[in-house]
C-alpha cells in the first residue's frame, strides 16, 4: 500500500541507468497519457458531454452505447462524463496536496541544511514526530475530527508530504552548501537570503520536482483509498476513488463500473511515477558529479 | 621440452566493447608452461596480463570477445562445456587474487571456504574434508590450524589471508596454479615469505605455475621463464637467467633500470620510464612501446614488429632496435 | 554500543510524547462537543451540562491533558461508550487478526520477492530481468485497493474459488482461517514483493561483482552454490532490515485492506470508531497505533545499527 512516507530509495538509481533506454517509448506514452487527462479535466466543460449528475433510472448500468459510450453507473448516470469530472477532483488534490508539501517542506529542508544547528534539529525532530504516526491512520483521524472536504483533505495530504519534501531539500542543500560556489558567495559578502535564493535554490529544484511528480502519483492513490472508504472526498463530489467503491457493490453485475475508474486511475499513478523517477534519474546522479 | 606443455596459449586475443570504441586488452599472445615449470608474466598495470590469467580461466566478463586456442592439458578450453570448464576449475586449475581480503567471502568462515572446495571436487565427507583442510592451513605454515576453521577472514592479518587463498588453490592438487600479483596487497616484509611459499609447494607437488607480477625483482630466481607485457602483447620472452643477463627489448631494460638497486649509491634517482601507457582503444600503429623508447627509430613508429629469435629459440623479442647482447645487468 | 542505545531511547521518550500530545490536541479541536454526540437526540441543554462536568470536559485543556495521560500510562485508555469495552480490550481482541494479516502479508511478499530478485541478480539484463523490473515498477503503482478489487473480482466473483469476506479465528479452525485470509494477505504482499524484490535484486547485484564471487567461481563450485550461500547471505542484512521496515509501515496498511474484507482487526476498528463517532476508542487506537509505530522503527533503526557492516568490523 503507497503510503505518504516517501523516501529516498537510492536503490532506485541503480536501475535508471539501464531502463533509460527502455523508458525511450515509456516515457512519452507517459506523457501523452498525463497531456490527455489535463486536457480532458480542464476542458471538461467544454466537451459535448452528458452532465455527470443527470440520473436516468431507466437506464442504470447500461452497457456501452452510442448514447452513453462507457455506458452508466447504479444511479444512471452517464460513466464518462464522470469519469472526466472524477479526473478533476483526483487531479485537483493530487496536485495541491503535494504543492503544500513541496513549498512548505522544500523551504523548512532549505533552511534546516543551510543553518544547521539547533534550527534544524528542531526541524528534523518535529518532522520525525509527524512521521511517527502511519500516515493513513493520521489522515483518518484529522478528517474524522475537522470533518469531511476536499479543503480539509487537501491540507491534511499536504501537511504528511512535508517531511519527506523536507528531507530531500536538506539532503540536497547539506552536499551544496560546503561547494566551492556557495563559499565563493559567501566570500564575496554576499547575504544568506542571496546565497539561498541565487546559489541554493535552483539546484535544488531540480530534485525536489521530480519527487514532486513521485508525491503527486501518492497523494492520487492516498486520496483514491480514502475516498474508497468514503471518508475522503465528501459525497456527492467523486473522485475516481469513490467511483471504484461505489463499484464495487456492482462487482457481480457490471465490473467494468469498478474497472474503468480503476484503469485511469492506475495509468495516470503509473504516468506521473515514470516521468517522476525519470527525471529522479537524471538529477540525483548528477549531483555527485556537479 | 619434447614433451606438449601443460598449457599451451596460442594466438589468444581478448576485445572489450567500451563506449570509445573496442579495447584490445590481449593482443595475440603466444605463451607455454610446461608441466611443473614456472612462468613469470611482467607489466605495468593495464598492460593486459590480468585479462590474459582471466582469459586461461575462461571467466572474463559476458561482454568479452575471445579468440585463439587455449589448450590445457590437451583440451582446448574454449570448446568446453561450462559444467566441464567449472569441473576443472579449482582442481587441475587454481588461482590465487591480488587482495586476500577481497577475494575472500567476508560473511563465511574460512573453514567452509577451504571445506567446500573439497567437497565440491574431491567428494569427500564432512570429517576428511576438515581434516584435510587442518592439514592444508599448516602446510602453508599457519599456526593453530584447528582454530582458524571457524574464524572469518576480518580477524586475520593480510599475510596470514593470503596463506589461506593458497591452501584453497592448493587443496585439490592443482596441475596449474596461476598466482595474480600475489603480494602487491601485502605488506613488504611478508612479501617474500609468500613468495617462498608458493616456489616451495610448487617445486613439492611438481606444479606448473605462473606468476602475474608488475615487478621485475619478484620474478628473478623464482621463475623458469619470464614473459614481459607491453599494451596487450608479449614484447620479450626469455628463459629468466637469459633475460637478465641479455635482454633485448628496451622496455625490459626500462624495468629493470627502475628497480631501486641495494648497491647504489643513497640518493641515486630512480630511472621512471616517461610518458604512459598507449590508450587501448586506438592501438598506434607501430611498435606501441616506441613513444617512450629510448632507441626508437623511423621503422618503429610506423611498422608493428614481430616476435623474432634471438640467439636460442626459447629468447624472443618484438623490438626492430634491440639493445645489444653486451648489456649485462647483474642481480 | 551501549551508548548508541540509549541516546536513542532517550530520543524516542520525547518523540512518544510530541505523538501523545498531538493526537490530544487533534481530539480538542472539535467542533461538535463529545457530550452531545454521546447523548445523541437524548440531549438537552441541562443533560449535556451535567454530562460535560462528569467527564471533565469543561476543565482547561492542559488539565484534561495530563489527567487523560496519566490514566494512559496507569493503563487506562478510557472506555468506549457505545460497547462499553475499554479501549484496550478493544484492540487486545483485534490484534491477533492484524497481526496474523500483517505476518502472512509479509511471508507472501518474501515468497515472491526473494527467489524473483535471486534470479534477475543472476542473469541481470536479460530479457527476465528487465521484465520482472518493469513488473514491479508497474506494480509500485497499484495500490492495495485496486488489486483488492482486481483479486476479489477476479477469485470470489468469477471463479468463485474464495470468499470475499468474512473471518474465522485461526484456533477454532484454521483451514477456514487461512481460507479468508489468502485474499487479504495476497493483496498486500502484491504491494510489498516488488519493494522487496528491488533492494535485494540491486543489492545482490553489487555483490556479484565482488571479487570473492570470482573467486567461487574460478574454484569450480556450483552456480547454485555461489548464489543461495555466497552471494545470499552478504545481502541478507539488507533483507532483515528492509522486512523489519516493511513490518512497521504494514501497522498502518492493513486499514485498508481489512475493510475491504470485513476482517474485525484494529484497522477495521479504527474505520467503525470513525463512521459512529466513538471518538474514546478512536483516540486511543491512534495513540496505541502510533506509539506502535515509532516503537518498531526504532528496534528496526537498533537492528540495522547492531548489523551494519561498518560495525561489524571487516565486512566492506
Amino acid at each position: 500500500m503507497a503510503t505518504l512516507e516517501l523516501s529516498l530509495d537510492e536503490n532506485a538509481s541503480a536501475l535508471p541507468a539501464r531502463r533509460g533506454r527502455r523508458l525511450g517509448l515509456l516515457f512519452w506514452f507517459a506523457i501523452g497519457w498525463m497531456t490527455l487527462i489535463f486536457a480532458v479535466a480542464i476542458f471538461a466543460n467544454v466537451l459535448p458531454l452528458p452532465s455527470p449528475t443527470d440520473m436516468d433510472m431507466l437506464e442504470r448500468r447500461a452497457s456501452f452505447s452510442m448514447e452513453h459510450w462507457l455506458g452508466t453507473d447504479g444511479l444512471g448516470r452517464d460513466e464518462l462524463a464522470r469519469l472526466i469530472y472524477g479526473a478533476r477532483i483526483s487531479l485537483v488534490v493530487g496536485l495541491c496536496a503535494p504543492i503544500i508539501g513541496l513549498t512548505i517542506g522544500g523551504a523548512l529542508g532549505m533552511l534546516a541544511g543551510y543553518f544547521r544547528g539547533r534550527f534544524e534539529s528542531l526541524v528534523v525532530g518535529s518532522m520525525d514526530v509527524l512521521l511517527a504516526f502511519p500516515p493513513l491512520i493520521l489522515a483518518l483521524a484529522v478528517t474524522a475530527y475537522l470533518g469531511q472536504s476536499i479543503f480539509n483533505l487537501t491540507c491534511i495530504l499536504g501537511v504528511l508530504g512535508i517531511p519527506a519534501f523536507m528531507r530531500v531539500a536538506r539532503a540536497s542543500t547539506l552536499t551544496l552548501a560546503r561547494r566551492e560556489f556557495v563559499i565563493a558567495a559567501q566570500a564575496l559578502g554576499a547575504t544568506h537570503t542571496r546565497i539561498l535564493l541565487r546559489e541554493l535554490l535552483p539546484n535544488v529544484l531540480l530534485p525536489l520536482l521530480a519527487f514532486f511528480l513521485l508525491g503527486v502519483a501518492v497523494t492520487i492513490v492516498v486520496e483514491g483509498a480514502l475516498s474508497f472508504l468514503g471518508l475522503g472526498v465528501p459525497p456527492p463530489i467523486s473522485s475516481w476513488g469513490s467511483m471504484i467503491g461505489e463499484g464495487r457493490e456492482s462487482l457481480e453485475v457490471a465490473p467494468r463500473l469498478a474497472f474503468l475508474p480503476a484503469i485511469a486511475m492506475f495509468l495516470t499513478v503509473l504516468s506521473f511515477n515514470l516521468v517522476g523517477d525519470t527525471l529522479r534519474a537524471l538529477t540525483d546522479p548528477r549531483q555527485g558529479a556537479l | 621440452m619434447s614433451e606438449a606443455p601443460l598449457l599451451s596459449v596460442e594466438n589468444v586475443a581478448v576485445e572489450l566493447p567500451t563506449p570509445r570504441g573496442n579495447l584490445r586488452a590481449v593482443d595475440r599472445v603466444n605463451l607455454t608452461v610446461g608441466a611443473g615449470r614456472t612462468l613469470g608474466i611482467v607489466g605495468e598495470s593495464g598492460c593486459g596480463k590480468t585479462m590474459l590469467s582471466r582469459a586461461i580461466l575462461q571467466l572474463l566478463p559476458k561482454k568479452a570477445k575471445l579468440s585463439g586456442r587455449v589448450m590445457f592439458d590437451g583440451q582446448d578450453l574454449l570448446l568446453l562445456s561450462p559444467e566441464k570448464l567449472r569441473k576443472l576449475r579449482g582442481r587441475s586449475l587454481a588461482v590465487v587474487f591480488q587482495d586476500p581480503m577481497t577475494s575472500l567471502n567476508p560473511v563465511l568462515t574460512i573453514g567452509t571456504q577451504l571445506i567446500e572446495t573439497l567437497q565440491e571436487h574431491l567428494e569427500l565427507d564432512q570429517a576428511t574434508a576438515t581434516k584435510r583442510s587442518v592439514e592444508l592451513l599448516a602446510a602453508v605454515g599457519i599456526p593453530a590450524p584447528e582454530q582458524r576453521l571457524t574464524q572469518y577472514p576480518h580477524q586475520l592479518s593480510g599475510g596470514m589471508r593470503q596463506r589461506v587463498a593458497i591452501a584453497i588453490a592448493l587443496s585439490c592438487e592443482p596441475k596449474l596454479l596461476i598466482a595474480d600479483e600475489p603480494t602487491t596487497a601485502l605488506d613488504v616484509t611478508i612479501q617474500a615469505q609468500i613468495l617462498d611459499l608458493l616456489a616451495r609447494e610448487q617445486r613439492r607437488r611438481h606444479m606448473a605455475m605462473i606468476l602475474i607480477t608488475h615487478d621485475l625483482g619478484v620474478v628473478a630466481g623464482r621463475t623458469d621463464e619470464v614473459a614481459v607485457m607491453y599494451a596487450g602483447r608479449v614484447v620479450e620472452r626469455a628463459p629468466t637467467p637469459a633475460l637478465f643477463k641479455k635482454m633485448r627489448m628496451p622496455y625490459t631494460e626500462a624495468l629493470l633500470a627502475a628497480l631501486p638497486r641495494i648497491d647504489a649509491a643513497p640518493h641515486t634517482p630512480l630511472p621512471a620510464i616517461s610518458g604512459r601507457p598507449p590508450d587501448p582503444t586506438r592501438p598506434l600503429k607501430g611498435c606501441s612501446f616506441s613513444p617512450r623508447c629510448r632507441y626508437a627509430v623511423a621503422r618503429c613508429h610506423s611498422e608493428k614488429p614481430d616476435l623474432a629469435q634471438a640467439e636460442t629459440p626459447e629468447h624472443q623479442y618484438a623490438c626492430f632496435h634491440p639493445i645489444e647482447s653486451h648489456v649485462v645487468v647483474g642481480v | 554500543m551501549l551508548f548508541f542505545v540509549a541516546r536513542r531511547l532517550l530520543y524516542l521518550i520525547p518523540v512518544l510524547i510530541a505523538v501523545s500530545l498531538l493526537t490530544f490536541f487533534i481530539a480538542s479541536l472539535l467542533p461538535g462537543d463529545l457530550a452531545y454526540v454521546i447523548l445523541g437526540d437524548q440531549a438537552t441543554p441541562e443533560k449535556v451540562e451535567a454530562l460535560r462536568h462528569d467527564m471533565g470536559l469543561d476543565q482547561p485543556i492542559w488539565i484534561r491533558y495530563f489527567g487523560w495521560l496519566w490514566n494512559i500510562l496507569q493503563g487506562d485508555f478510557g472506555r468506549s461508550f457505545r460497547t462499553g469495552q475499554t479501549v484496550l480490550q478493544a484492540v487486545a481482541e483485534r490484534f491477533p487478526v492484524s497481526f496474523e494479516l500483517m505476518l502472512l502479508a509479509e511471508i507472501i511478499g518474501l515468497a515472491i520477492g526473494v527467489p524473483l530478485a535471486i534470479v534477475c541478480a543472476a542473469r541481470s539484463g536479460g530479457a527476465f530481468d528487465r521484465f520482472m523490473t518493469g513488473s514491479a515498477f508497474a506494480m509500485l503503482s497499484l495500490p492495495a485497493f485496486l488489486s483488492a478489487i482486481l483479486l476479489i473480482y477476479l477469485f470470489a466473483v468469477e471463479l468463485r474459488w474464495l470468499p470475499a469476506t468474512g473471518y474465522v479465528p485461526f484456533a477454532e479452525d484454521p483451514a477456514a482461517n487461512l481460507r479468508f485470509m489468502v485474499l487479504p494477505a495476497l493483496t498486500l504482499a502484491l504491494a510489498e514483493w516488488p519493494g522487496i524484490m528491488r533492494v535485494l535484486r540491486s543489492d545482490m547485484i553489487a555483490t556479484l561483482q565482488e571479487d570473492y564471487i570470482a573467486l567461487a567461481k574460478a574454484k569450480g563450485l556450483k552456480a547454485s552454490r555461489i548464489l543461495f550461500v555466497h552471494a545470499l547471505k552478504p545481502s541478507s542484512l539488507t533483507l532483515v532490515t528492509i522486512t523489519g521496515i516493511n513490518i512497521g509501515r504494514l501497522i498502518g496498511g492493513t486499514v485498508i485492506v481489512e475493510t475491504i474484507f470485513a476482517l474485525p482487526g484494529i484497522g477495521r476498528l479504527l474505520i467503525g470508531a470513525i463512521y459512529t463517532r466513538d471518538l474514546i476508542i478512536l483516540q486511543g487506537v491512534v495513540l496505541l497505533v502510533a506509539a506502535g509505530f515509532v516503537v518498531m522503527n526504532f528496534i528496526v533503526d537498533l537492528l540495522y545499527a547492531v548489523l551494519d557492516p561498518r560495525i561489524r568490523h571487516g565486512h566492506a
